[in-house]
Order: C-alpha cells, then structure tokens, then sequence
C-alpha cells in the first residue's frame, strides 16, 4: 500500500477532511478552529472549504461548548470537539467526567455518547506552567472515557476515523512537539485503536511508553543498540482501556521495564502499569521495574529547566544500561 | 468628575511617556523575540495602551492588580522594573517571577502585582477573593482586574460577577474589549455585545469608556473607584479599544482587514495625545525627542540587565513547589 509523508499536523488534518467526507453527521467545534485557523493551524482552510455549518467557531467557555458538543452526541450528531489545550479542557472537566463518561451507566445503556474530544498536550515550546501540563493520566482514570494517544503519523491520520466509529466518548491527545514533524502515513490504520505496538523489537528489556516520548523512546533503542542493548520500544496508543496483554507479552520476553511518561511520576499511569507488571507478571521480572516521568515541578519557563524537568533520550539510555548492569 | 483628576500638561506628559515606554518597549520585544532571547508566547499590548496607563495612575500602592497573559503593559504601568520584566521574559534568575514564569506570568508582591495569568477569565474569581479579603480585614485597599472581552464567555466570569456584587467586593473590573478573541470577533461570540450592560445585569454599576483616550480612562477609573468607597460595591469599566499587532507570536490574521487595522491605528492611543499637546503647543519635537531618547536608555539598561541575569542552576528545578514548612512568609 502506498505510504505519504506529511507532518503530523497534517496528517490531523487529512483525518478530519475525511471524517467530514464520510459523513454528513460529523462537525468540528472548539475556539477559533474557523476564521483562525486553529490555535495550532490543524484546521486551516477547513472553514473556507466546509463552512460555518461544520466548523464552528465558539466562545470562550469550554464547560459549555464541551458540554453542547456531548448534547449533540446524545442526539444523533458526530461531534468533534477541539479544545486548545489539555490545559483548557479542566473548565470542562465536569461535563467530560460527570456527564459524557457516566450518562451511559446511569442511563442503564439506554443512551451512549459518541463525541470525539481532541486536544493538545505536552511541554517543549516554553509556554510555561499553564500551557505545557499532560493531564492525560487524569483522563485515563475515568471508567467510560477512552484516551488516545497517538505517537505516529499513521495514528495522527487514522484514529480519528476509528474515534468517530466508537459509539462512547474519546478523548484524543496530539502532542505539540510532533505537529511540525514529518513522516509517513500509510493508507490504512496499522492495528485498531485500543491495541497497542511494538514499534521496535528487542531482547534486553522493554521500554514502554506513548505520544510525545514514543521518538525519544525509540532514540534511546537505537542509542542502545550501539552498545549492544537490545532494547524493545512497546507504543500503547490507547491509554484506557490499557492493552496490558501487549507490553506483558514483551516483558515476558526482556524481562526488564521502563515506563517513559510526559505526565508526573507520582500517582501517575507509569505507576499503573508498573502495577500491573507487578500484579500479573512479577515472577517474569529480573529487575525492578522503573519510571521515567516529568520532575514533580509545574513545567518552568527557560529551556534548560523546561528540558531538565522533561523525560529525556539520554536518561532512558543511562536507565536501560543501568538495569542490564543491575544496578 | 472626579476633583482628585489632575489634568494638567506635566500630568500630560507624563502619561505619554508611560504609553511610549510601553509601545517602545514591546516593539523592541518584537525583535528580541525574532532574535529567540525571548521564547514561548509573546502578547503584545500595542494600542491599548492608554488603559492600563490611564487606570494605574489613579491607584494607589497598596491597591492590588490581577492580570492576564498580555501584561508587560500593566506591570511596566504599575511601576515593575523594566528590567526585572525583561529578565523574566529571557527566563533569567533575576526576572521578577525569578524567571520561571516567562511573559505570561508576570508577578511581584511588592507592587502587589498578582500575575500574569494565562487562563482565560481565570483571574477573576481570584481578584473577586482579593476584595474579599480586603474587605474581611478592613484595608483600605481595591483590587483591580484586568481582562479582554473574551473573558465574558467563560462562566467564572459570570459567577466571579454574581458573587462580587453580591458579597459587596471592593474590586473594579476592567475590561478590555479589543474586539477580538484571537480569531473571533465579539458578535461572534456574545448574544449581548454591549458588556457593560452586561455586568449590570448583575446589578453592577458600569461604564463604557474610550479606551483609546488616555484622559477618559483615567477620569472613569477615579469616578468608579469613587463609587466602589461610597457604595461599597463593585463596578465595571469597558474600556473600547484595539490591538494593532496579531495576537500573540503566532498569528496571521486571517481573520480581519489589514484597512481596520489601518483605520484603528489612525485612532491610536499615543499618536492622538501626542497630536493634541503638541496642537495645543504644550509639546515640541524637541521634547519628544528627549522623551524618546530617555526611553530608548531605560530599554538599553534593561536589556543589560536581563542579558547579565543568571540561568537558574537546574539543581533546584523542583524549588518553589512547596512553600517553606515554617511558619512565615515563602522564601
Ligand atoms: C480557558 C482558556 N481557554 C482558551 C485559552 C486560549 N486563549 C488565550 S488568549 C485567548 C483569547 C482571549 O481573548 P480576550 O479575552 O478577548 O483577550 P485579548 O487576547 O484580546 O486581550 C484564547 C482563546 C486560554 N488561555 N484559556
């Protein structure tokens, strides 16, 4: 099948054009996605194309228009909704946490909500504590809720398709350090959305991870390869429902673990899976598992802390090598 | 009006050197941005000047001000060194919020000077608590909250004014009303455009002002405060006004002419005080030059200071999370 290179913002975009394409239900909503253009220029030139019937420009008030975009889902609509950032959407916390995750169970099934929720996430452009938070491990706690998380540019263009196709409310982050990057996109979704991949085989231990440090995860493979540790890179694309038979299956393999995460270690969703490899595969282990996470320090505005405070390349490597040593 | 309203030509020209110091300032934060010393967002204030000059003049110190994420011209305003400013914004140690913060997060206790907050009408509610504690503890203190009309959307907004009126705040809120929310332009975003009448839908005093007239800002600002002393309860100003530049370091402006831009310029605040002193003979070129020249130092000063600012040692990343365990003001 052929592959495209686009950036990943573009791929973003080719996944809404076609959601709108393929049918007539769906609309994008969210601040400034219109006359704008998009806080992050995803939407550029959607407007002019489709109109303000399909891409609707709102008012400041996330709570509400959140809130509308999960109304129109309980009425028939395909609603994709943009927040700005993840920083935004806790405004509309409310709404995504007490009404489109629960109205289902409450409702005895009789009702589901099958809006999409897309946002921005991650650090790196210095925008400092209110603009560069991953509160994707507060999303992944809620039962109802499916998150996304796509590290690709094949997810970045597919998962919005299978989003749509979900009949429950997902959410799905698009980590702003990836929108200028280029790579390929194959014509069709890789695996299905709740699945996660193994995007690098290995022998030696697995490093497990999603999103914005998938890159840096892979990296530190081939760092690691140069002296000789293999390393496994498992992508877990959705963080609830977890696919936990995928990265078991590898550890089960490297019997090491390293969890890389953008969101912060304690009570996080590194501690959650390395739970889990506790609970379900303690006796395959020969080494402890480890964390590697934000520091515990609202994101600060210079670089160098920015950087400092931030999962990086070098410290997966030291980490890996440091576990094979046994260190 | 006001009697405490001191319009004379050295109150004048004062005024105007604030408004140039401000727009002198961010134009050279332009191309310090271009040269990347300044990194993140950039909010520039360029046309609106004439609010936060005109509203800071008639403040008194121990009046607290809440800001968003375009105030270099509120801080420069209340009287933060342009060099602390600056120094936060090339995320140096010596910056006002130790350079932590950047250009949205300008803050400074001494000046009470609550920040420099990037959400969206986050900082209403916050000033609303000000008040309230200035009220519980008799100080003899207003707070004053800055915000653009994009603000009027968001519910803190509504409940921030329900519960000011409502508990008798001593807080004035401004509002700037540019016209645009990045993109959306105000009857794209509000069933009721007339926000002042808004607010009174609350049961709050308000006013529409000129925000483009330095004078009339700063006569409406000594009238509402006025009335927030007498009637202890709190009011809200809608300052009319533009920003010239897009709306932060990434805009192309797609979403208006470049001849309304053009038109507003025409209106702007410094080029219009400027015309009248010197129409009215209270000011020469020669005098402009002189201020022009003061403020081109007080720039270079700054930027030597902020250029000599250390870069925060990475060992204390995790400071400042958590306050000092001790009782006490936080180190
Ligand atoms: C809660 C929240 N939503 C969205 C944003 C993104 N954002 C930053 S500024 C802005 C426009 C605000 O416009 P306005 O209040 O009119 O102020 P102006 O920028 O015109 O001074 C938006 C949408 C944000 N910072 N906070």
């Amino acid at each position: 099948m052929n592959a495209q290179t686009l950036t990943y913002r573009e791929a973003l975009r080719a996944g809404i054009e076609q959601a709108l394409e393929d049918d007539e239900r769906v609309f994008l909503m969210g601040e400034d996605v219109g006359r704008y253009g998009g806080c992050y220029a995803v939407s550029k030139g959607l407007f002019d194309y489709y109109g303000e019937q399909r891409i609707i420009d709102t008012p400041l008030c996330e709570s509400g228009f959140v809130g509308v975009g999960i109304g129109t889902a309980l009425g028939g609509l395909r609603p994709i909704v943009e927040v700005m950032t993840v920083n935004f959407s806790l405004l509309a916390m409310d709404q995504i946490v007490n009404s489109a995750a629960t109205l289902r169970h409450m409702s005895g099934g009789q009702f589901n909500i099958p809006v999409v929720i897309r946002m921005a996430c991650g650090a790196g452009r210095q925008l400092a504590a209110q603009h560069s938070h991953s509160w994707e491990n507060f999303y992944a706690h809620i039962p109802g809720l499916k998150v996304l998380s796509p590290g690709t540019h094949t997810d970045a263009r597919h998962m919005l398709g299978q989003a749509l196709k979900d009949p429950d409310p997902v959410i799905i982050f698009e980590h702003v350090m990836l929108l200028n990057e280029s790579g390929e996109v194959s014509e069709a979704p890789e695996a299905d959305m709740e699945s996660a991949l193994v995007r690098r085989q290995g022998e030696d231990v697995t490093l497990i991870t999603y999103g914005g440090c998938l890159h840096k995860a892979l990296a530190a493979a081939d760092e690691l390869a140069k002296i000789n540790i293999s390393a496994e890179v498992v992508d877990l694309r959705c963080l609830r429902p977890l696919d936990t038979d995928t990265f078991l299956g590898s550890v089960e393999k490297t019997h090491r673990a390293i969890i890389i995460d953008e969101g912060w270690k304690t009570c996080g969703l590194a501690g959650e899976i390395s739970a889990i490899i506790m609970e379900q595969g303690f006796w395959m282990l020969d080494a402890p598992v480890k964390r590697i996470c934000t520091a515990e320090v609202p994101i600060p505005y210079p670089s160098h802390l920015e950087q400092a405070a931030l999962p990086q390349v070098e410290q997966i490597v030291e980490m890996a090598q440091a576990i094979m040593d046994g260190r | 009006m006001n009697q405490k309203l001191r319009i004379d030509r050295v109150h004048l020209i004062n005024q105007l050197r604030q408004m140039l110091r401000i727009r002198r300032f961010e134009e050279k934060c332009t191309q310090l941005y271009a040269e990347e010393k300044i990194r993140g967002f950039l909010h520039l204030y360029i046309g609106e000047e004439a609010i936060a000059v005109g509203v800071m003049s008639v403040l008194k110190p121990e009046d607290q001000i809440v800001a968003t994420y375009r105030e270099h011209g509120h801080a420069l305003a209340r009287g933060l060194s342009m060099g602390s400013i600056l120094a936060e914004m090339f995320g140096r140690i010596n910056g006002c919020s130790r350079g932590r913060g950047g250009s949205m997060h300008l803050f400074d206790k001494q000046m009470n000077f609550y920040g420099g907050n990037a959400i969206v009408a986050g900082g209403l509610p916050l000033a609303a608590g000000l008040a309230m504690a200035n009220k519980k503890q008799h100080r003899d203190a207003v707070t004053v909250c800055f915000f653009g009309e994009g603000a009027v959307a968001e519910g803190e907004f509504h409940e921030a004014m329900n519960l000011a009126v409502l508990w008798k705040l001593p807080v004035l809120f401004v509002c700037e009303n540019n016209g645009y929310a990045m993109g959306t332009a105000l009857s794209l975003s509000e069933s009721e455009t007339n926000l002042a009448r808004k607010a009174s839908g609350y049961g709050m005093a308000s006013s529409q002002v000129d925000g483009m007239n330095v004078v009339d800002v700063e006569s409406a600002t000594s009238s509402a405060l006025e009335l927030i002393k007498t009637t202890s309860q709190p009011y809200f100003l809608e300052c009319k006004t533009y920003r010239f530049r897009g709306h932060s370091s990434f805009d192309g402006q797609l979403y208006r002419e470049k001849e309304e831009i053009r038109q507003w310029e025409e209106k702007g605040p410094v080029i219009r005080l400027q015309n009248w002193l010197k129409e009215n003979n209270h000011f020469n070129e020669e005098e402009l030059d002189e201020l022009e020249s003061e403020i081109k130092a007080e720039i270079e000063a700054a930027i030597e200071f902020a250029e000599g600012g250390a870069w925060e040692d990475t060992r204390d990343l995790c400071k400042d999370v958590y306050s000092p365990t001790q009782e006490g003001e936080p180190g």
